[in-house]
């Protein structure tokens, strides 16, 4: 590939889901990545019982991104053929574990009561 | 790959200091930042992957530029989707676009075809009697495909009578996996060809043999199923390591090869093919078929004093230009890019992506009065897919090196997962971003 630039990647990916579903979906991360900061600033520190609570969610959101992906081509885990590809497996697999561990931890340290510095 | 952008601006801000004159390696740094002002005016012909692609990098790059891009067809093809719609992966209309909305703005449109081009007078008249003169002039016609040229055979038959044509176009290739699934329930004898002329996508023709003996596998009938691959040569890729990996595979999935035949005629109604081969006519027997027909320049360039004047490519009548450059050997305001231009391999969407930046590059060198350091390689790339779900991300250049983008993580000769999702989701939005002048 010629050129692998940031500028690149944005247009392959505006080009793959549209301009605008690829832009919400950035601005969805990232307002769910300034959220979860706001949290940890807020509160200085992971909060032991939240987080064990949202980490029950991280299987359901590996299988959901393996899912997503499966979902969006003509392929499936037959066709794992390499290193690599397990590689991209598991790495699909990782992210959406953490994305949606950290999703569920924000909304969670947002509910109100659930604040240890709250009353 | 380093950026050659950089490249570019260090490189003539070096030559414009040996020309003589801080000023002027001043100006060509600044070139770069700014748009270039200039009046000239710049036709290209044809509005498919290259002559969009250059439109658009043209238009950002010059002001004041008149750029006219001629083109009678209204839609946009993506070819490299033709295989998977041939293959029942993808509807028809997966391929298809309009030629408008990839333009840029404030450049002109002639949706008319070119009919004759006069480098002496660098005129251009197109089939409605439009003449355009021009001061650049960027061939951009891709290839034509010489239906004729198979005897026997004609398009509307695609569809029947186990007859596929995946290179005519989405509806056509649609049709051939009607007749792909139809063979691939009942068996039979499959034979796969591809034609001896240069040709766009020299993977295809393998790919789509390796899909049938998929299908035909995964539905239970392999049994049933013999498969052809008649090769025009004495390989079936040009790319030695490549051929010798495709050669194994066939003998894996038990796809029988029969060398150097190149298919002139077919008959329907006896299902009967005819080669020509080293020891006269052969026939070979079918029960599917993809018809590829030679590939040869659109008569514009071909007829014109444009083409190559002697060598392998005569009949065939590519745009005799500079491998590395683009330009034309004999008028240095012509360029060629995509498959109309005469430079071996490189008749891919993916070496239109490496071709374009350097015809652009030169020809924005030209109007500043500087010179394009701009080389391209060769480079081409072909994800060869071997089965529905896995391909080999097989890249090369010139000399038949393999090139891979991801050295160490994407192995180019291995049927990986990862090289099929690159065809089946990254290929057309990448394909898309070059369109646009992004990628
Ligand atoms: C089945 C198939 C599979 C492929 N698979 C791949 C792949 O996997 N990867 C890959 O990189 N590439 C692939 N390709 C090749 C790729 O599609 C072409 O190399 C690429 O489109 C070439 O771009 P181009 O601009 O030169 O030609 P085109 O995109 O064909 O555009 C040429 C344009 O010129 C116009 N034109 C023709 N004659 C005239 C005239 N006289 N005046 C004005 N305009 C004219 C035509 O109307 C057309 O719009 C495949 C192609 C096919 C057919």
């Amino acid at each position: 590939m010629k050129d692998l630039t940031l500028e690149t990647l944005l247009a392959v990916f505006e080009e793959m889901f549209g301009p605008l579903l690829f832009w919400a979906m950035v601005a969805v991360a990232a307002i769910i990545t300034i959220t979860f900061v706001f949290v940890l600033i807020r509160d200085r520190s992971l909060e032991g019982r939240t987080l064990v609570r949202a980490e029950l969610s991280a299987p359901i959101g590996a299988l959901a991104a393996i899912w997503f992906v499966q979902f969006m081509t003509n392929s499936g885990y037959s066709d794992v053929g390499g290193p690599v590809d397990l590689f991209v497996l598991l790495l699909t697999g990782v992210a959406g574990a953490v994305g949606l561990t950290i999703l569920v931890y924000t909304v969670l340290a947002l509910l109100p009561g659930k604040h240890p510095r709250q009353n | 790959m380093g950026h050659p952008q950089n490249l570019t601006a260090s490189r003539r801000a070096f030559l414009g200091f040996a020309a003589g004159g801080l000023a002027l390696a001043g100006t060509s740094g600044q070139a770069r930042a700014e748009n270039v002002k200039t009046s000239a005016k710049i036709v290209i012909l044809g509005a498919g992957a290259a002559g969009t692609a250059l439109a658009n990098r043209l238009a950002d790059r010059l002001d004041g530029a008149r750029i006219t891009l001629v083109d009678g067809r209204k839609r946009h093809l993506y070819q490299p989707g033709f295989t998977l719609i041939g293959a029942g992966l993808k509807p028809a209309n997966y391929s298809v676009s309009t030629t408008a909305q990839w333009l840029p703005r404030g450049i002109d449109w002639v949706d008319e075809s070119a009919a004759n081009i006069d480098p002496e007078a660098r005129t251009v008249t197109t089939r409605g009697g439009k003449k355009l003169s021009y001061d650049f002039l960027v061939l951009a016609t891709g290839l034509k495909l010489d239906w004729g040229a198979i005897e026997g055979f004609s398009l509307d038959m695609v569809g029947t009578n186990g007859l596929a044509a995946v290179y005519a176009g989405p509806e056509y290739a649609a049709k051939s996996w009607q007749a792909m699934d139809r063979f691939t329930d009942e068996g039979g004898i499959g034979l796969f060809t591809r034609p001896a002329t240069e040709m766009k996508c020299a993977g295809a023709p393998l790919k789509y043999t390796f899909l049938t003996e998929d299908y035909a596998t995964r539905k239970g009938s392999r049994g049933r199923i013999e498969i052809n691959y008649a090769a025009h040569s004495g390989s079936l890729f040009s790319v030695p390591i490549v051929n010798e990996k495709v050669r194994m595979l066939f003998e894996q999935r038990g796809i029988d090869i029969a060398y150097d035949r190149v298919l002139k005629a077919i008959d329907p109604g006896r299902r009967i093919a005819t080669f020509a081969s080293p020891e006269g006519d052969v026939e070979m027997p079918y029960d599917f078929t993809n018809v590829i027909p030679p590939m040869v320049a659109p008569d514009v360039v071909r007829d014109s004093p444009l083409a190559v004047q002697s060598g392998q490519w005569l009949d065939q009548g590519w745009a005799d230009v500079d491998k590395s450059t683009m330009r034309h050997i004999r008028y240095p305001e012509i360029f060629a890019i995509g498959d109309i231009a005469g430079v071996p391999k490189g008749k891919t969407a993916a070496s239109v992506k490496w071709q374009v930046p350097v015809a652009e590059d030169h020809i924005v060198a030209d109007i500043t009065g500087t010179l394009s350091p701009a080389i391209y390689n060769g480079y081409t790339s072909c994800p060869m897919i071997t089965r529905i779900g896995r391909a080999m991300l097989v890249e090369f250049d010139y000399d038949n090196n393999l090139t891979p983008s991801f050295p160490g993580v994407i192995a180019p000769l291995e049927e990986l997962w990862v090289s099929w999702l690159m065809k089946e989701i990254a290929l057309k939005a990448t394909y898309n971003a070059m369109l646009r002048g992004k990628a």
